[in-house]
């Protein structure tokens, strides 16, 4: 009876074994996963219309996973997924708004190192360095998100006026504002100005970095699984030289940001097509480098906003 | 098809002279094949259509537009701003052509005929009861005269799809016949409200009732129930047409209304009426559509192709 239990056991640990070997030799042979990531426009993930894809490389020259390469069909996608967004999302009172914003950063903060590896694979820095950049990305959000219902009272008010009025004056967001991400900051340049727009009440059609667009691609799913309405960002993966001349001439969208736009001769171009219905422009940085580390300011939201002033008859 | 054995205009004469009769011409004619029809339709609408023969396919959807305004809150001044869009959609391009008509209630007619006088913008009316046509004959026959009074060009009439749905076709029939009387030199178009008929069969034998008395437009929907147009329902009513035409050498033309809201939707009609009915239908006379966001739409697409740059609605009238 004995022998028999013993020798039982000692079979089931010989399968066990057998078993765990099988399976080591199998994680040895995995095959990679060569992700291909898609888009992200009106709140799905749909490939480019062109159907195009291109590699994306890390720091040291590796095959890291394949991106969509937009088009301009897809920028128009885009505008008008934005565009349909911008009703909505302006709508909600400020405070909801910055409510949405934290959720954003929370889930942000529940994928660090997810995002710490891409960091790290896409701009070549140390793991320590990829993970200052997320944590500094997800307070950044924080302190955008706590600006939602604080910005009326800062840059509005009530205006003294010579005569039996009320005068107020309320920042209104402007619409639906195309973003030119930086190219080197792939994280913290565009949480810094991806959160500006939205936490204002505009919608936006993000053009990522070009070289380094992983990162951007993971916020986009953070965005599609927190409170974020779809259409409010949309994430364009692909040439800033290809699509940013059909969003700069666009009739339909209201601002353009072109801090990643390194090509001083193509910031030019793009301002000029953008004066086709005086779109607000914010311009890269000078010498080009702008540094993302610094301490932000109101600046980026105050760029897009419009200023409503309305007199109203006192008493009565 | 199979229609040879009744291929003749006096085979359709008889087949009016009884309920019974046309209850047996219409439930003769060949079935619908669903699953080939949607297939058929879906299969057209992934042609692609770019450059030059996008540009005249949105001039022609332009031109075949019936600018619709049916509401119960229209005014006069609503009316007459949808008119002047009716004769010039684009103000800063004269070379937009206008649409072919403008569709409002019997009582807006006037208001219509006086804003748009001799541009050649017809005014359509939709009459008989619009949209339920749950009306005594009378009333329905009334309510059409007042409109072409009023100065209609086209009556956009309703058939009594109760009466349909039962089989008293010789009611619709005879209805549809006693409105053309009273459409007097108006056009007429008659709506099935192919929502409400429930298969493309019951599609195929309205088109010929509908044809056989008269009609010179066979028009889908109200608008006002969904579904309204499809690429199915108007592939049936095309070969309808077409079918008609083989045998008694008159055409008909075809009006899908309701839900046609872009350029993209609109091409892929005109693709079917050129594929299925033949390029002899491309023409305003032949085949609208009945809609009003639709225009923004082409409008649109014509200043992107243009200027060269996407256009945007803040550029265009709200409607």
């Amino acid at each position: 009876m004995t022998e028999n239990k013993s020798s039982a056991r000692r079979t089931v640990t010989k399968a066990a074994q057998a078993l765990a070997s099988t399976t080591g030799a199998a994680s040895e042979q995995r095959l990679p996963i060569r992700k291909t990531y898609k888009l992200y426009i009106g709140g799905a993930f749909p490939r480019s219309e062109s159907g195009r894809s291109y590699v994306v490389h890390d720091a040291k020259g590796g095959f890291l996973a394949n991106a969509a390469l937009a088009s301009r069909k897809d920028a128009r996608d885009a505008v008008v997924a934005a565009r349909k967004a911008f009703g909505g999302w302006s709508g909600r009172t400020a405070y909801n708004r910055g409510q949405v914003l934290y959720r954003v950063a929370e889930v942000m903060e529940g994928r660090r190192g997810q995002f710490a590896e891409e960091v790290q694979a896409s701009e070549g820095v140390s793991r320590r360095g990829a993970y200052a950049a997320v944590d500094a990305s997800v307070d950044r959000l924080v302190w955008y998100a706590g600006w939602a219902d604080k910005i009326a009272q800062v840059v509005g008010g009530a205006n003294a006026v010579a005569g039996p009025y009320f005068n107020f004056s309320s920042p209104e967001p402007t619409g639906v504002v195309a973003v030119v991400a930086p190219q080197e900051s792939s994280l913290l340049g565009l949480v810094s100005v991806l959160a500006p727009v939205i936490v204002a009440g505009n919608t936006a059609v993000l053009v990522t970095s070009h070289q380094r667009p992983l990162p951007a691609i993971a916020f986009s799913e953070v965005l599609a699984t927190s409170d974020v309405p779809g259409g409010v960002v949309n994430v364009l993966t692909g040439s800033a030289a290809e699509i940013g001349p059909w969003l700069a001439s666009h009739m339909d969208v209201n601002a353009i940001d072109l801090s990643g736009v390194d090509d001083a001769g193509l910031a030019t171009s793009l301002e000029e097509a953008a004066a086709g219905n005086l779109k607000r422009v914010v311009r890269p940085s000078a010498d080009g480098a702008a540094d993302w580390t610094a301490d932000p300011t109101i600046d980026r939201i105050t760029a897009f906003l419009e200023t409503k002033t309305v007199w109203h008859p006192v008493g009565i | 098809m199979t229609l040879q054995t009744q291929q003749d205009s006096a085979g359709l004469a008889d087949a009016t002279s009884s309920n019974e009769a046309l209850r047996r011409f219409l439930h003769g004619l060949p079935g619908v094949d669903q699953v080939g029809a949607e297939a058929r339709a879906a299969q057209l609408a992934t042609r692609s259509i770019k450059t030059t023969a996008k540009q005249f396919a949105i001039d022609l959807a332009i031109r075949m537009v019936d600018l619709t305004t049916l509401e119960g809150q229209d005014t006069p001044g609503k009316v007459r701003a949808i008119c002047a869009k009716a004769m010039r959609p684009d103000p800063s391009d004269a070379g937009a052509p206008p649409v072919a008509a403008v569709c409002v209630y019997g009582d807006m007619a006037a208001v219509a005929k006086q804003a748009l006088r001799d541009s050649g913008v017809h005014v359509a009316c939709v009459a008989t009861a619009f949209p339920s046509g749950r009306s005594a004959l009378p009333v329905k026959l009334a309510d059409t005269r007042n409109a072409v009074a009023a100065g209609a060009d086209e009556i956009d009439m309703v058939i009594d799809r109760g009466a349909f749905l039962s089989g008293r076709y010789l009611q619709v029939f005879e209805e549809i016949v006693a409105v053309r009387e009273a459409c007097g030199d108006a056009h007429l178009k008659v709506i099935f409200e192919t929502g409400e008929l429930q298969t493309y069969d019951n599609v195929r034998r309205a088109s010929w009732l509908a044809m056989m008395a008269g009609g010179h437009f066979i028009k889908t929907s109200t608008g006002k129930t969904q579904p309204a147009a499809t690429l199915p329902v108007t592939l049936v009513m095309l070969e309808a047409v077409r079918d008609f035409r083989a045998m008694t050498g008159q055409m008909v033309g075809v009006k899908p209304a309701g839900g046609i809201k872009t350029t993209k939707d609109a091409i892929k009609y005109l693709v079917m009426v050129n594929e299925v009915a033949g390029a002899a239908w491309l023409d305003p006379d032949c085949f609208r559509f009945g809609a009003s966001t639709l225009l923004n739409d082409l409008l649109m697409q014509r200043t992107k192709i243009s200027t060269g740059y996407y256009a945007g609605p803040d550029y265009f009238t709200l409607d």
